[in-house]
């Protein structure tokens, strides 16, 4: 006979958007996981309907406040691709230039505002800076030198206003970027010297296999381009993608859940899929971090996310300053195209792991269908059965240290939740 | 105006509804001068930046998100009960957001277009701003909110104020920064000279339209504006589409749009 127990904890916290965790216990076995996003649905697929693609990056930017350039890119990628326009070199180098912005600001957020609190049992950002000052201003120095990029790449940090199909409304001058150099190299200094802060975190074991999939590129750490890269299976081409991967409805999210089509297994997206995937394609600097954090040729601890996250910061802030060194305002803004109608798609790497968009466009300029997969929605079903096999070590402590555990866990994933267009409260039930 | 006891430390607490988590990111951005608010304001519930979270009731509440589930209703009454002043964040607090581009769409067919079970989903036909729902003493605008104006209103309602922000047009904005007039000098349809400023201007500044992410402005004229655009030869569903963005729901871009589509787009489709 077993004694039934259940236990709530509520929202899950320092994770951007909202969403609560279920797990039901018969004595020591883990019967059922499940975490259910609550976010309120907003429909971005169906109101993209008709209108007309130029307002597309506008619009997508904001499914999610933390990554929006992410969102930019993806649909101007997948536009470009419907359509038959090649982005010139500059622009291409610029919109990189963009994204390290957006992936130094959101990884610097998570790392040190929102992730290394957990390691010395602190609630928040604020409250670890109590215990490391230095830390944690130099973290929010990064973040700034991230928001700075931002800002001058496209007029805000949040929603940019600057990405359209083709390219850009408008170049930004050298001297608009070269000003940005000192800051730059400063953050590269603090992020280099959090290097050793993290390398002396106490990492919990939890080293489950599973698949990682990222974009993979032959020449660069990939961002917008690329084929999708796997840790167990062939690369495929971004075309391919719903081909392999498909998004299922269940009944405890309002979020999707993406698994591969023909096994229905699932899989990882995310920093630590990329690292895995490209670590020969990361700056020299970055890539001696990574040696010495993350030395395993493939990582599966999950809690090591934040680790490679400051890999991705340091070789972002050196790519950074190359490309404001090079960079020469030259040619158009943007290339010019005209209206036809097709079919794209593109893959590019959100902060929080690939972000799939796909557009069917009519001849007349306008969207007839529109599907976007996010990062975060891709991640969910591998994090269920993460916490099902991460559980058992856990459960001889008490039930608010369980929810804690797996709370700690689920942040590794930096899931953003209200990027879920289609995340936490933890209920237990004991039986 | 309420005035707070002066000496103790301000319960302050940040909520979302339906929303991107960008204005709440706004508020994370405001790092060092939240510091030196710190021995005026308490945080006592923001999900997005800490663990722990304080039961109400709350001297200030910030409210990203719309309206847009049955228990988005429940929780804003909720959040009004337990809260002094209550503040909403961005432009889906004030109007709704660009979730509101439902209010034009059928919900049931705009449900069975993202879910295979419709049925599971719980949610409200229309998005709207939470003051069609409780009482809210001041709305802050933006798509996403700016971090100084922020600070403005935590800093007036700690010091028992009104929030000293402009209601003019971004167009005073372009003037004092130089920039060229896109209204006049493109055919893109600025929707600046009924805007109201607060982002600094910064479309123009890129050469591109505004569109209207801080919603109208004071006195604007929203006909007067759609009908020289469209006499000037831009389309009128472009004209309409641009007020059909992130503030589609603030009743003067609501207004205009509608009226834009019953008399030139009604009949006749132009596409």
């Amino acid at each position: 006979m077993s004694s039934e127990r259940i236990i709530t904890v509520r929202a899950l916290t320092r994770v951007e958007g909202e969403g609560a965790l279920h797990v039901r216990l018969d004595g020591d076995e883990v019967e059922d996981v499940r975490l259910s996003i609550y976010e309120a649905p907003r429909f971005f697929e169906a109101f993209l309907r008709e209108r007309s693609i130029e307002d597309v990056p506008d619009l997508t930017a904001r499914i999610c406040g933390i990554c929006p350039v992410a969102y930019q890119m993806s649909s101007v990628h997948a536009l470009e691709a419907a359509l038959g326009i090649t982005i010139t070199p500059t622009i291409r180098r610029l919109r990189r230039l963009m994204y390290c912005g957006e992936w130094i600001e959101s990884h610097s957020l998570h790392v040190f505002l929102l992730h290394a609190a957990d390691f010395f049992g602190c609630a928040s950002g604020i409250e670890l800076a109590r215990q490391f000052p230095q830390q944690v201003n130099d973290g929010l120095q990064i973040k700034q030198a991230g928001n700075a990029l931002l800002e001058v790449l496209g007029g805000r940090a949040i929603h940019p206003v600057n990405v359209r199909i083709g390219g850009f409304h408008r170049l930004p001058a050298a001297g608009e970027l070269t000003a940005l150099l000192p800051k730059l190299r400063e953050a590269r200094s603090a992020a280099i010297a959090a290097a050793d802060w993290i390398a002396e975190f106490e990492f919990p074991a939890c080293e489950f296999e599973c698949e990682w999939v990222a974009l993979t590129h032959p020449d660069e750490y990939p961002m917008n381009a690329g084929l999708i890269g796997s840790t167990r299976f062939p690369a495929i081409e971004v075309d391919e993608f719903e081909d392999h991967f498909e998004e299922t409805q269940v009944h405890h999210s309002t979020a999707l859940h993406a698994t591969r089509r023909e096994r229905q297994t699932p899989y990882l997206l995310g920093p630590l899929s990329r690292l895995n995937l490209n670590r020969d394609r990361l700056r020299k600097p970055a890539r001696e971090i990574a040696q010495r954090l993350l030395p395993q040729r493939v990582i599966h601890n999950r809690f090591l996310s934040i680790a490679a996250r400051l890999v991705e910061i340091v070789h972002c802030l050196d790519e950074a300053i190359e490309s404001i060194q090079d960079y020469r305002a030259e040619g158009e803004a943007s290339c010019r195209y005209a209206a036809r109608s097709g079919r794209g798609c593109a893959a590019t790497e959100a902060p929080r792991g690939t972000l799939y968009h796909a557009y069917e466009i009519s001849d007349d300029g306008r969207v007839r269908r529109a599907k976007i997969v996010p990062p975060t929605s891709q991640n969910q079903r591998q994090i269920e059965t993460d916490l099902a096999h991460f559980l058992p070590a856990v459960l001889d402590q008490p039930d608010d240290q369980i929810a804690l555990s797996c709370e700690k866990l689920i942040r590794s994933y930096d899931p953003c939740i209200s990027c879920s267009t289609h995340f936490l409260k933890l209920t237990m039930e004991r039986r | 105006m309420n005035h707070f006891p002066e000496k103790e430390k301000q319960r302050l607490a940040v909520f979302k509804l339906a929303s991107c988590d960008g204005c709440q990111l706004s508020l994370l951005n405001c790092e060092d001068e939240l510091l030196a608010l710190a021995d005026r304001l308490e945080i006592v519930h923001f999900l997005e930046a800490s663990s722990r979270f304080g039961p109400g009731p709350f001297d200030l509440a910030l409210v990203e998100g719309s309206v847009s589930t049955p228990e988005h209703i429940e929780r804003i009454r909720e959040i009004r009960r337990q809260s002094r002043i209550l503040i909403t964040i961005g432009a889906c607090a004030t109007s709704g957001g660009i979730q509101s581009l439902r209010n034009w769409g059928d919900h049931e067919e705009f449900l069975s277009c993202v879910y295979a079970h419709p049925d599971y989903i719980q949610t409200l036909a229309t998005s709207t701003a939470i003051a069609d729902h409780v009482r809210v003493d001041f709305e802050l605008r933006g798509c996403p909110i700016d971090r100084n104006q922020l600070l403005e209103v935590l800093k007036s309602y700690l010091q028992g104020r009104k929030p000293r922000l402009p209601t003019h047009s971004v167009c005073v904005e372009c003037k004092r920064r130089g920039t060229v007039c896109i209204a006049v000098a493109s055919d893109q349809p600025c929707l600046g000279p009924i805007t109201q400023a607060g982002c600094g201007a910064i479309c123009p500044a890129f050469e591109r339209a505004c569109y209207g992410c801080f919603g109208p402005c004071g006195q604007a004229n929203g006909k007067s504006l759609s009908e020289h655009y469209v006499k000037n030869g831009v389309p009128a569903r472009r004209v309409m589409e641009s007020l059909r963005h992130v503030n589609a729901a603030a009743e003067l871009f609501q207004i205009e749009s509608d009226r834009i589509e019953r008399e030139h787009l009604a009949s006749h489709r132009d596409r």
